[in-house]
């Protein structure tokens, strides 16, 4: 019994063992089937994860674009920004060693709370930047003694320089951070979000940022799962910016700021022909570089509450009555019209009565009787009141526009205004009320509503002497090197080709010579501003432009002299001309903002400008782009 | 060939033993353990310091152990079966009153020069008692439902103090090993139905009165991937290890999940991810391979045993040494929750390491004694 009882205790072990030894294989097939199901069928999904856990991508920022002038003078470019940073872990005390680095470098440029809150913040294997913009000396003083400062490193950044300053802070602009509303505004770029990185905040900097900026290039880093570098498993290098090369002679440019002092003022010299701006000024100007590193609020005060508006481009966006300048358009408004001839004549006795009211001439006493010819040289303000009237307002606006104001010009810039050139509709429209004849009369003189910028004025003067031909201004001659998608490009020559803007050759011709007689002529209103070099006499035109009427108590107490006037009431001073007369090549605009006379403040320095283009005549010497391109493509300038 | 000896209080001269130990199961476990040693040299980037030399003296030591175990007359082991219970349950209540803390549940006692795990202990105790037990009692007994409830309390005692330290993963794997026990003596299969059909709806009791930690794992068990850094974090970087070795691996040394320490725990808990990572579904297989032929020699040496409690030592033996590496794999799978359960003879660490060289010191002896018989007390 007890035998037979021990043989089935054991029979009975031996069916459940043998139960016991299935289940253990089936779980351990599911342990296999697991197994084949993350390794096999899973793979390339987890092995992505793997991935995508270890690999840490990082952006190169591409070099920038540089902008040179068109003889290839570096106007903006980049410079080697040398650097202090420092790895906590590396250090034995992070207080030691930046006592020790003090040593080396200005201890006030060391901002210790910043850095000690970072070494706090971040792990102790990330690099903190310490000091920024280390000269050369310093640099290289660190670096000798590198075994003296442990966990400090030096390295080389980039930065933006304006090598000539405030030379060219309106044409050029700057580069900025990238701001929360660039981010929203420009296409997707991760560059953009970088923290170090820079974008074109205004000017070509900002006009051709696509352009300057270039390609990121990609370092492909793997990381552990603390964030640490290991090594970097393979680079593409990014592509540079694109360089920009300008219209601009920075000779010229350099001449034109000095020549303008310490004015409020603005000029434009253009060549006629090809619409390339060879200089643009807008003073009081900035310093670009204290944008592109960081602009402190007490300077940033100083320039925006400046009366003379230093940040603002007069060139492009100051809008001023033209003034007298206005007189050649409607010249050829009534030429064109045929409602006078160049013989027509008027005769002014110092002023002329409309209704009850009074429109006087400048001169008080009077021309006498003149023809066109000589009310455009003598600038007088009767003849232009009567063939303003006779051609009527809008026909004066239609020839204003045919010259490029009123309407922006295009150029490779933002920021350009548009100036105003006012019809009867415009009136009806804005002001709800019907045009007056007055009105017409001031409009006749470049007054009333008109308003147009020193570029427009510059243009219109180039189309005036070109043979009336429509020019287009340009910043930008071309850019080197492949162009990426959606990058700006300059306009081609082919785009600039001159269109006729349809004016009669005598009616030009009238004028033209009206313009030469008010620098050339003996009764000229800028005869003091003659060019004495025989072939390249300058013509042009005066203008002054009220600021502020004059009431008729004044006229009675006699007008006061503008230099007794406060600054901010005296008249801008407006000249436009351009040289050679005999063979025009460059036109030039130049506005003073209350520089009293056209003639007297406007009128020298668009005659010194004028001069010193031709002196330097840009135009008849290579250009940097033709210069570069010829031993590449062999093409011939 | 020793059937002669097949009677009672016959003496197996000692030379007879060495002659019988098993050396093909002795090179089997050198052969896991050395793919052990690889793995800790893995981790440790390639050096043998600090991790493999520590294990392979452990192991060197755990060897000598499991011969000295394997030489002892089973007999004597049949003996000691309830004093070592006894001892290991009073151990088990001392943590509860002077237990260190360590890693937030009382574990350990210090003794001194090293520190004692009496749960650990109570693995081996536990089996040892319970077959005893079922070695005395006769198979009518084991079917009667009073005769269950001493083995039971034998059970349910040191799985509640386990439990009470808290160590889920311990406690079930108390039960399970007991299970397995009390399934081959041969409790009918009704009454396991009725324990599982009990246990679960128990199951969702006790887990309203789990520690938060405990619940966390459970749940993200259920889902890793909802929370990739928090607590799921673990299963999911183990899986991506695993997925990412494919077939073949990523080479010794070249696995980044566990390099870059992305893989947690990659010594302990997660080496099998480790090897897996490196060496890929091949080398996860041939592992598997490895404790394949381990289980069966168990199960052959249970077989071969004429005494009762020999077979039921070996398979329980055995079965907690399967429920080591199924638990484990199916945890760093996610499979099942994360429990800490290392791999058998692969995982770094001393205790566990101990107490498998223990068992299968225990089933050696049961190999080289298979032939005495050891009659029952009824």
């Amino acid at each position: 019994m007890a035998k037979d009882q021990h043989k089935e205790k054991g029979r009975v072990f031996s069916r459940r063992a043998l139960m016991m030894a299935g289940g253990q294989v089936m779980l351990m097939s599911a342990l296999a089937g697991r197994l084949y199901y993350l390794q096999v069928i899973h793979s390339d999904e987890y092995s992505m994860m793997a991935d995508e856990n270890r690999m840490n991508l990082r952006l190169l920022p591409p070099l920038r674009g540089r902008i040179v002038d068109r003889f290839g003078v570096e106007i903006a470019s980049n410079r080697h920004n040398y650097r202090v940073v420092l790895i906590p872990e590396q250090t034995t005390s992070v207080e030691a060693t930046l006592d020790e680095l003090a040593r080396y470098v200005p201890p006030e440029s060391i901002d210790r709370e910043r850095v000690l809150n970072d070494v706090k913040r971040k792990r102790s294997f990330v690099p903190i930047p310490v000091v920024d913009n280390l000269t050369w000396d310093q640099f290289a003083r660190i670096n000798v003694n590198a075994p003296d400062l442990p966990g400090i490193q030096v390295d080389v950044g980039s930065t933006r320089d304006y090598p000539y300053s405030n030379l060219f802070a309106h044409i050029v602009g700057y580069v900025g951070a990238v701001s929360e509303k660039d981010l929203q505004d420009q296409e997707y770029d991760p560059l953009l979000e970088l923290p170090e990185f820079r974008i074109g905040k205004s000017g070509i900097e900002k006009y051709y940022d696509q352009t300057l900026r270039g390609k990121a290039g990609l370092s492909r880093l793997e990381a552990n799962a603390y964030g640490r570098i290991i090594r970097e498993l393979n680079r593409k290098e990014g592509v540079p910016g694109n360089d920009a090369v300008l219209t601009i002679d920075k000779q010229l440019q350099d001449f034109a700021v000095r020549r303008m002092g310490e004015e409020s003022a603005a000029a434009v010299v253009i060549d006629i022909h090809s619409g390339d701006i060879l200089s643009m000024v807008s003073v009081p100007s900035f310093d670009p570089n204290a944008f592109a590193g960081g602009i402190s609020t007490a300077e940033w005060k100083e320039l925006v509450e400046n009366p003379k508006r230093p940040l603002g481009n007069k060139a492009v966006a100051g809008q001023y009555p033209p003034g007298s300048t206005f007189k050649m358009i409607v010249a050829l408004a009534a030429l064109e019209s045929g409602v006078i001839t160049a013989d027509h004549e008027v005769f002014c006795g110092g002023h002329t009565q409309l209704g009850k009211h009074r429109f006087h001439c400048w001169k008080r006493g009077g021309h006498g009787t003149l023809k066109l010819e000589d009310a455009i040289s003598q600038s007088c303000d009767i003849y232009f009141y009567d063939i303003a009237r006779k051609v009527g307002v809008d026909k004066i606006a239609e020839m204003a526009h045919r010259f490029g104001l009123g309407e922006k010009l295009g150029i490779d810039m933002l920021g350009e205004r548009a100036g105003l050139i006012p019809t009867k509709a415009w009136k009806q429209a804005v002001q709800g009320v019907s045009w007056q004849l007055g009105e017409t009369y001031n409009t006749g003189i470049g007054q009333g509503y008109v308003l147009t910028t020193p570029l427009q004025l510059a243009v219109m003067t180039a189309r005036l002497a070109n043979g009336g031909k429509k020019v287009t201004p340009r910043l930008v001659r071309s850019v080197t090197g492949e162009t990426r998608d959606g990058a700006v490009r300059p306009p081609s020559d082919q785009e600039m080709a001159n269109r006729d803007i349809g004016i009669s050759q005598s009616s030009l011709k009238t004028v033209l010579s009206g313009m030469n007689k008010v620098v050339n002529g003996p009764r000229g209103s800028a005869r003091a501003a003659k060019i004495h070099i025989e072939g390249w006499e300058m013509a042009g035109k005066t203008g002054t432009a009220q600021v502020r009427r004059i009431s008729r108590k004044e006229r009675i107490e006699g007008v006061r002299k503008s230099d007794e006037k406060p600054w901010e009431e005296r008249d801008h001073a407006l000249f436009v001309g351009y040289a050679p007369y005999d063979d025009p090549r460059y036109a030039v605009s130049v506005i003073i903002e209350h520089g009293g006379s056209g003639s007297g403040a406007a009128a020298p320095i668009a005659r010194d400008l004028l001069q010193e283009t031709l002196r330097l005549d840009p135009l008849r010497r290579p250009s940097y782009d033709i210069a570069i391109r010829r031993p590449a493509g062999g093409e011939d300038a | 060939m020793l059937r002669e000896l097949g009677a009672k209080n016959v003496q197996i001269p000692f030379s007879r033993k060495l002659w019988d130990i098993n050396w093909g199961f002795v090179l089997l476990i050198c052969a896991t353990a050395s793919v052990g040693f690889l793995m800790l040299y893995s981790a440790a980037n390639g050096n043998l310091e600090p991790w493999a030399s520590r294990q392979m003296i452990r192991f060197g030591a755990g060897l000598i152990l499991m011969f000295m175990v394997s030489l002892v007359d089973i007999r004597i082991w049949l003996n000691l079966a309830y004093p070592a219970y006894f001892v290991a349950l009073v151990l088990l209540g001392a943590v509860e009153v002077m237990g260190d803390i360590g890693m937030g549940a009382r574990r350990w006692i210090d003794l001194g020069p090293f520190q004692l795990q009496p749960s650990e202990v109570m693995k081996i105790a536990l089996i040892l008692a319970l077959a005893r037990y079922f070695h005395n009692i006769g198979l009518e007994d084991v079917r009667r439902i009073r005769w269950l409830v001493p083995p039971l309390l034998l059970v349910l005692l040191p799985a509640a103090l386990v439990l009470r330290q808290p160590d889920l993963g311990t406690a079930l794997m108390l039960v399970a090993g007991a299970g397995i026990v009390f399934f081959v003596a041969g409790v009918r299969l009704w009454k396991f139905a009725l324990l599982v059909g009990t246990a679960i709806p128990a199951g969702f009791f006790a887990f309203q009165f789990m520690h938060e930690y405990q619940q966390k794992r459970i749940l993200t068990f259920l889902n890793p991937e909802n929370d990739p850094l928090g607590a799921g974090y673990h299963i999911l970087q183990s899986k991506i290890a695993l997925g990412s070795g494919g077939v073949f691996g990523k080479g010794l040394l070249q696995g980044t999940q566990s390099h870059l320490n992305y893989l947690p725990e990659m010594r302990t808990d997660f080496i099998f991810s480790m090897l897996a990572e490196e060496f890929g579904m091949v080398g996860g297989l041939l592992l598997f391979a490895l404790y394949i032929l381990l289980i069966a020699y168990g199960y052959a040496i249970a077989y071969r045993s004429r005494n009762h409690f020999g077979k039921l030592l070996a398979i329980g033996m055995t079965g907690i040494f399967f429920l080591y590496i199924f638990i484990n794999v199916a945890m760093v799978m996610g499979m099942v929750p994360v429990v800490g359960v290392p791999l058998p003879l692969i995982s770094y660490g001393g205790t566990a390491m101990l107490t498998l060289m223990i068992g299968f010191g225990l089933i050696m002896s049961v190999y080289i004694h298979r032939d005495i018989d050891i009659p029952g007390k009824r």
